[in-house]
């Protein structure tokens, strides 16, 4: 039987943007308000799981052509790079350094490697929530 | 004289929390449940806003929002798998 849940799939491609967006807002917002790499990963990997609920896993990774598991080990290089970046200058690892820059569009703005850091976390619970759902989904 | 007002608002949806727990341990069917699930989710929502409200903070404003997505999305996942038997299918055209 085909069921035809048009509604259902309008509103996934709208709501899927509302998502994504705040998930990114989460992210960057981490440093100061409540939010970071964890909650912001888990979010964005909802906002994937919301379009594999609508359509199918077929046509998401016709959109999302990434393998999911290769996100996991970029993310533990970002992270382990920010850690042993630190090395080179002489300090502890694990030193994080930051700076006020003046940016065009932000203004005086004050950027941090611990934000690497988190972008390393956020990718890989981006790609293990991603590998478990999908390994789960796949088994008939 | 906010305070007591936003004290009586939390007793009211604590009351309406109780009514749709036993909507969900009584409810005779699934969809029943479900319905009560996701009124929970929308009455969890009140309940943080009211609470950040006596708390003088703003830093739970991300959870409304929060609980608002997880709720959409566990609903509809119960309604598909209530509709169609799995919830993540890998081809829907066959």
């Amino acid at each position: 039987m085909k069921t035809n849940d048009v509604i259902f799939q309008t509103v996934a491609k709208v709501v899927f943007f509302m998502i994504i967006f705040f998930a990114v807002h989460l992210f960057f917002a981490g440093h100061y308000y409540p939010g970071g790499g964890f909650v912001g990963g888990l979010l964005t990997s909802g906002a994937i799981v919301l379009l594999m609920l609508a359509f199918d896993m077929k046509t998401v990774k016709q959109g999302f052509s990434v393998d999911f598991k290769w996100l996991i080990s970029l993310g533990l290089l970002f992270s382990a790079g920010t850690a042993a970046g630190s090395l080179i200058f002489n300090v502890p690892f694990f030193t994080h350094a930051y700076d006020y820059f003046q940016l065009p569009l932000f203004g005086k703005t004050s950027l941090h490697t611990a934000m690497l850091f988190d972008l390393g976390v956020y990718l890989v619970v981006i790609g293990v929530t991603m590998t478990i759902i999908q390994t789960i989904g796949e088994s008939e | 004289m906010i305070g007591i007002v936003l004290k009586i608002t939390l007793v009211l949806l604590a009351i309406a929390m109780l009514g749709f727990i036993y909507r969900l341990v009584k409810g005779p069917t699934t969809p029943d449940r479900i319905v009560a699930l996701d009124a929970m989710g929308v009455i969890l929502v009140s309940i943080t806003a009211v609470l950040s409200m006596i708390l003088g903070t703003s830093n739970f404003l991300d959870v409304i929002l929060l609980i608002g997505i997880l709720a959409f999305i566990g609903t509809v996942a119960y309604a598909k798998f209530l509709e169609k038997g799995e919830i993540i299918e890998y081809d829907r055209d066959q």
